[in-house]
């Protein structure tokens, strides 16, 4: 039997046990959400702080009145128990003194049993009355009497009280509130003692009505103190909710012209703060949106100038243009000085026209006129095309040029017209750059990105100079600028290119070394690139890193990495 | 004594532009008209019969647009367009109105006298040929296409493309070859010359130019000749 009884526990156990998980998640997660809840809302706050408030106070107040009332109704039954009392006491007095001066003698038994009827009877069922002998305060017989059902320990159980009242001067009285013992049960009561010729005489008043009337005015002060904290919450939440609700439309609103919305505003009524704050809110917005329309109106009126300024500037110089060339062809037949004047005006014609045509590029850029023009296309195509093209100033240059991919197709969305131009211009970069060395270039792709980096042997960068090459008609050296081909925006157009694309353009560069530029663009457009395929410093300078410092610690030089 | 080659229309309102042109057309052996209002450009176009127009897409009075679809309407003369804006809305309007090609300024006089030459080319006279594309019967030497009997006007241009796609039935041409054997140029350029044109030859070809079937597009290739 036990074992059985046993066994069925168990599973008993373990479901509680689970139980009890359960509810702990539950109330964790709903503790947890209100948390939230507490947090994100001003209203739940203010109206949760008010209630909680207000449930304390009215606490405190309801202590306070209970208290004065109790006090209040004591004392007026104290003092209608003395005077009560008193009279009883007096009554009883002149009976002993009648009963000691008197010839009859009357039993002591009969004596007492005659007062104590007296007394009760006089009380009209309001009280009771004990009456112990000063020579027998323990009796329970003769001396010792009680009226109305009311047992002697009443009062025998308070020898405090009977001591007083043993020891007071004629007739002084005492009190104290304790039970009153009947056969049938006990009230609470108020019990007054006083000693009377050899006797103690105690009235004993039930408090059953004071009680009621205490636990009346309890259950009143309850009442009216839950329906004060039940009307305080209404009103914190009407008046937070009077408050909140602008701020809440003002939260609304805002977030719908931060999305573009800009002829939102807010309803303004009254004249009130919240009223000031609507109308400053929309004042606010109209500002915004003025300066946003006057911004837009400016890059409209720039983007118009570029395109003025192109046409009206390339006029011109188409005839200008036209012009030297005639006289290029014809220069065999000048004299000499002239030329060579045609040649020179042949040569900066090219390069000033290559700068106008790089300056209204950076000019589209800047008005935000620049458009992307994807289509998905083979990068590994676009960089062997833009090779194909490079390879004539390459061997001019003695430089030997050299692709490096992928068997698999490196396709993203891109405008090719712009990577073509960009990997042009990284790639007649390196070729100028290169010293005569190898330029590779190397197409790479995962899965989220594609890249080309173009990396040459030739005299790199030196430190901080990777963040400058793309500045605007910035020069490694100045006095090789003039020598070399180029405007000087060719890096920046590129970073723009680039940036268009939602893609990187980062140069990497060490004095001897070489350097490498890598552009890097997001197979899709406006999808966010981590990581580049290819990484910055490449793999062979690395190595070439690695190798001189292993040399540098075997020939005993201390470098940054030797062991001290 | 140097040949004709060829009446070219100057329509260009820069005179210094117009006379440089001239200079540079003479030079060339062609034989310079010029006109440098666009209100007047179709007059002198009706005048002149020129074999080729020039014409620059900003001028007063009438645009260089509008002037190009007059012209066009009329006859499929090659015409050229020279244009200062390189953006890409611009160049497709300009193709789209009905030149054959464009130069953007400032250009060199050599590459737009191979431009003129490229559209002048077909002096030498083709061989009789005919090929069958679609339901389109094309006569090589005759210069026509024609559908059921009934003859398709195209521009030369638009021609040429046709002959080019229907020589090889089975062969796919990217944009770059087809720039290369039809524009004649010899360096990669811009390829959506050759998107405009193919839409113009569809719009003109085809039974229904949305669901193309004479003139069919490889995607990420290019195009070719649909099934004869």
């Amino acid at each position: 039997m036990t074992v059985e009884r046993t066994a069925a526990a168990i599973p008993l156990q373990a479901s509680a046990a689970g139980w009890r998980q359960a509810v702990i998640r539950t109330v964790g997660r709903w503790v947890k959400r209100s948390g939230t809840a507490w947090r994100r809302s001003i209203m739940l706050r203010v109206v949760g702080s008010t209630l909680a408030l207000s449930v304390l106070i009215v606490f405190l107040l309801g202590q306070l009145v209970l208290g004065q009332v109790r006090d209040g109704l004591l004392r007026a039954k104290v003092k209608s128990a003395v005077a009560e009392a008193s009279s009883g006491f007096t009554a009883a007095n002149q009976r002993l003194i009648l009963a000691e001066t008197s010839a009859e003698s009357e039993s002591t038994g009969d004596l007492v049993n005659d007062i104590v009827q007296d007394a009760a009877n006089s009380g009209g069922g309001l009280y009771n009355v004990v009456l112990l002998s000063d020579a027998s305060p323990g009796a329970t017989t003769g001396a010792a009497l009680a009226s109305g059902g009311v047992k002697l320990e009443t009062v025998t159980s308070l020898p405090e009280l009977v001591r007083r009242v043993g020891q007071s001067p004629q007739p002084a009285y005492a009190y104290r509130y304790a039970p009153i013992l009947y056969d049938s049960g006990t009230t609470k009561g108020l019990i007054v003692g006083s000693r009377i010729r050899g006797y103690q005489l105690f009235y004993l008043f039930p408090l059953d009505q004071e009680q009621a009337t205490l636990s009346l005015v309890r259950q009143r002060l309850a009442t009216t103190g839950f329906l004060l904290v039940l009307l305080l919450g209404l009103i914190a939440y009407v008046l937070t909710r009077q408050v909140v609700s602008p701020v809440r439309m003002a939260a609304r609103i805002s977030a719908r012209i931060a999305a573009g919305q800009l002829d939102e505003r807010m309803q303004v009524s009254g004249e009130d703060d919240l009223a000031k704050l609507a109308s400053s809110f929309n004042r606010m917005a109209t500002h915004l949106q003025q300066q946003i329309r006057q911004l837009e109106d400016l890059s409209r009126v720039q983007r118009r100038f570029v395109a003025d300024v192109s046409h009206e500037l390339r006029t011109p110089l188409t005839t200008v243009r036209m012009a030297a060339d005639v006289l290029h062809e014809a220069r065999d037949t000048f004299h000499p000085q002239v030329a060579r004047s045609a040649e020179l005006l042949q040569t900066q014609l090219d390069r000033f026209e290559a700068l106008l045509s790089d300056l209204l590029e950076i000019s589209r850029f800047d008005a935000g006129a620049a458009i992307l023009e994807a289509e998905q296309v083979d990068l590994r195509d676009i960089a062997a095309k833009v090779i194909e093209g490079a390879e004539p100033l390459a061997e001019r240059r003695g430089a030997a040029l050299r692709l490096v991919g992928p068997q698999m197709p490196c396709v993203a969305e891109v405008d090719p017209r712009r990577i073509e131009r960009v990997l042009r211009n990284l790639v007649v970069n390196a070729i100028e750059h290169c010293d005569g060395r190898d330029v590779v270039v190397r197409v790479a792709a995962n899965n989220e990105a594609v890249a080309v980096a173009v990396r040459d042997y030739g005299v790199g960068l030196k430190p901080g100079e990777a963040s400058l090459v793309f500045n605007r008609f910035w020069r490694a050296d100045p006095a090789r600028a003039r020598t070399t081909g180029g405007t000087g925006l060719g890096l920046s157009i590129a970073l723009e290119d680039a940036h268009l694309h939602g893609g990187w353009l980062q140069a990497w560069g060490q004095p001897g070394a070489g350097s490498q530029f890598r552009l890097t663009v997001p197979r899709a457009v406006g999808q966010a690139i981590d990581r580049s395929p290819i990484p910055l410093e490449p793999a062979d300078a690395r190595r070439m890193h690695a190798l001189a410092e292993v040399s540098a610690r075997r020939a005993g030089v201390g470098g940054p990495h030797a062991p001290a | 004594m140097r040949v004709m080659k060829g009446r070219v229309l100057v329509v260009d309102d820069d005179t210094a532009l117009a006379e440089m042109l001239g200079i540079v057309l003479r030079n060339e052996g062609f034989e310079p008209v010029f006109c440098a209002d666009g209100d007047r450009a179709l007059s002198a176009f009706r005048e002149s019969k020129p074999d080729l127009v020039l014409l620059d897409l900003m001028l007063p009075g009438k645009d260089g647009i509008d002037v190009c679809r007059q012209i066009r309407n009329e006859s499929g003369v090659p015409i050229v367009m020279l244009t200062a804006k390189t953006d890409t809305v611009d160049v497709v309007v300009g193709l789209e109105s009905g030149a054959d090609d464009y130069v953007v300024k400032p250009f060199k006089p050599k590459e737009l006298v191979a431009r003129i030459r490229a559209r002048l080319r077909r002096t030498e006279e083709p061989a009789p040929e005919t090929l069958q594309i679609g339901d389109l019967a094309i006569d090589v030497a005759g210069h026509s296409v024609k559908r059921d009997g009934r003859a398709i006007p195209l521009t030369p241009l638009e021609f040429d493309l046709l002959v080019a796609l229907a020589r090889k039935p089975w062969q796919v041409f990217t944009r770059e070859v087809l720039l290369e054997q039809v524009w004649g140029y010899r360096h990669a350029a811009d390829t959506r010359l050759v998107n405009v044109h193919v839409q113009r030859l569809r719009s003109k070809i085809e039974r229904d130019p949305e669901r193309p079937e004479i003139v069919v597009t490889v995607r990420g290739v290019g195009y070719k000749a649909g099934p004869a």
